[in-house]
């Protein structure tokens, strides 16, 4: 990657390296006495090793000015590898922790094998490192084709996607020592935060200057859910992250809001990242993939625009539906279930606009698997946002709130939604960016879907039922007027379903694994389609291409 | 005018309807203006054409 750089930019990637190692190195010497000197260790190795990359090629040619009439794909396909990477890491992890609920004597006796710091590590690990590394790779993507444009520069998509990469690994080594700032989905430090915001600008800035030299006059609205993502993203961070840090030798920071305050700007931030994070970014995915994958335009386009405002404007209220029954005012509860419940509108706008879309192509979603992911992954939006909206209502939240029917909902949408269409998208994309007549083995896909789905429904029924009797145990009174059940008898009675929910996430991690296995199989398969621009259609339209030899 | 609790909230309660009600039909406006049926339809199946896969120089 480094000889694809142009001269200026591998002085700018020198830079880059030295300035980071600096920090690194600062940061090391500063907190010798603090956990946060591991991570300057860190982040003075990973320039190091960028440094010691930049070095061994920095004498190659320069590259030809023919690239800029290709598309620059390489930064996407390194992201489609970290991203089923971190798949498989996220949710290893996760069975690990639901088998801990379900069997806590197998843990073993080490502060960092603890419930307490594994469990940012799946959940971090799922959602940044594997989402966000999806979101990255297929952003570029999509961008670049819609609007007919190459990125910008060779630099800033390296930057983006180790930067980023990074962070995730600041995050979950940092949660394994025990560094946290105790916020839902925002645990890493000040340090973390302040990179992820330079890394998200020239994120945000890559968008900016691809899209000022677009060739197409309309700007396709897949990239609009994907600009939300990264804009809003940015927004909600920086807020709920505001912090005044002990010393900078110090990982320990102090937030700038305390109590209901504190609470409310955690839970916009919280809220929102599901919005924007897990909801708007992968309507971009599925905006750009599903219609490329079934052959047919999206079934409203004007639909697609409304619900995008929609989605936009009134997830930014919904936040306070997570603090029903506090000290967070009473309105703005009600403001907050009042927009949750109106947010199912613009939701199912976008889930039955991705199954219209599929009408007349059943026999495509029955034959082709990957397109199956992605009809199921709209499905499972409909049902989660239904979902969602429900459980905001005051009078079903005091029954849901606090149980694992919270935990179910998540999965449904984070398992159902998110994974399924990340996962349709990379197999939809996989041999269009290298290049393969098609995926390594169609079977292995199958074997996907069945395990994916099967872990799934296991998954969210569990968690259901687990819900519902703990918060009708948890509510239920005697004559006396006392507690007919204590604490224990409820966590005795969740006991069969905390095994079914390790057994579900197990069926989906082997799906995890099998997806990894599948798609490095095809970019190690030596075979090559004769005609390049023939790879970018959907299987099945593609013209039988004779097939080149290896090395060619 | 001070700026306290009292005013904060009577501002959100009765401005915030307002923008977004407006908010709303502006949204309406623009997907239902005649003149951008066109470029809609266009975006839409630019996505689906089996166009050389290059960027337009």
């Amino acid at each position: 990657m480094i000889s694809q750089l142009t001269g200026n930019e591998r002085v700018l990637a020198a830079f880059t390296f030295l300035i980071l190692l600096c920090v690194g190195v600062a940061m090391a010497a500063a907190g010798r006495d603090d956990l946060i000197g591991t991570h300057g260790w860190i982040i003075a190795v990973s320039a190091i090793a960028g440094a010691v990359a930049l070095l061994r090629a920095y004498d190659a040619p320069a590259p030809s000015a023919t690239r800029l009439s290709e598309y620059y794909d390489d930064p996407s396909k390194v992201g489609i590898i970290l991203t089923l990477i971190w798949g498989v890491i996220g949710m290893l992890v996760g069975v690990w922790v639901a088998a801990l609920l379900a069997w806590p004597e197998l843990t073993i006796d080490a502060a960092w094998a603890s419930f307490g710091r594994l469990r940012p590590v799946h959940t971090s690990g799922v959602i940044f490192g594997f989402g966000g590394n999806a979101l990255i790779a297929t952003s570029f993507h999509v961008l670049q084709r819609t609007t007919r444009a190459r990125l910008p520069d060779q630099f800033s998509p390296w930057f983006v996607l180790f930067g980023y990469n990074l962070f995730c690994v600041l995050a979950a080594s940092g949660y394994l020592m025990g560094i946290t700032q105790s916020k839902e989905y925002a645990e890493p430090e000040w340090y973390a935060d302040i990179w992820l915001v330079v890394v998200w600008v020239v994120y945000f800035s890559i968008y900016i200057r691809t899209l000022l030299r677009r060739k197409e006059p309309h700007i396709y609205v897949a990239n609009w859910y994907y600009m939300a993502f990264i804009l809003v993203v940015a927004l909600l961070h920086i807020i709920n992250n505001l912090a005044v840090p002990l010393s900078f030798g110090h990982a320990k920071s102090y937030s700038l809001f305390s109590g209901v305050q504190d609470a409310m700007t955690q839970w916009w931030y919280g809220h929102n990242a599901v919005a924007f994070f897990l909801t708007a970014g992968f309507l971009g995915m599925m905006y750009y993939y599903l219609p490329k994958r079934a052959g047919r335009p999206i079934y409203s386009y004007r639909t697609s625009i409304i619900s995008f405002w929609g989605i936009t404007f009134m997830y930014m209220w919904a936040g306070s539906h997570h603090l029903h029954y506090t000290a967070l005012p009473h309105w703005v509860q009600s403001l907050g279930m009042a927009f949750s419940v109106v947010l199912l509108v613009p939701s199912w706008a976008s889930a039955g606009n991705a199954l219209l879309t599929l009408n007349g192509a059943w026999h495509k979603v029955r034959d082709d698997a990957v397109l199956r992911f992605m009809m199921l992954a709209a499905i499972f939006y409909g049902l989660a946002t239904f979902e969602g909206s429900f459980m905001a209502i005051r009078a079903v939240n005091s029954l849901s709130h606090y149980t694992d029917w919270t935990i179910g909902h998540v999965h449904a949408g984070a398992l159902g939604w998110v994974a399924m269409i990340t996962y349709g998208s990379l197999y939809a994309l996989t041999p269009w960016l290298w290049k393969r007549p098609a995926l390594y083995s169609a079977k292995l896909v199958e074997w996907h879907f069945w395990l994916a789905l099967s872990g799934t429904v296991v998954y969210v029924f569990a968690m259901w039922n687990s819900g519902v009797i703990q918060g009708l145990m948890w509510r239920t009174y005697n004559d006396s007027g006392t507690l007919s059940y204590s604490f224990v008898d409820s966590l005795v009675a969740m006991h069969p379903y905390y095994i079914a929910r390790a057994l579900g996430g197990l069926l989906f991690l082997a799906g995890a694994v099998i997806a990894l296995y599948n798609i490095v199989m095809t970019i190690r398969s030596p075979v090559a389609v004769a005609s390049e621009s023939a790879s970018d259609i959907p299987l099945g339209l593609e013209p039988s291409a004779p097939i080149a030899q290896a090395g060619e | 005018m001070t700026i306290d609790h009292e005013m904060l909230t009577g501002f959100s309660k009765s401005f915030g309807l307002f923008y977004l009600i407006a908010m709303s039909i502006g949204v309406l406006v623009y997907t239902y203006w005649p003149s951008n049926k066109k470029p809609f339809e266009n975006a839409a199946k630019a996505v689906v054409s089996d166009e050389e896969d290059r960027p337009c120089l």
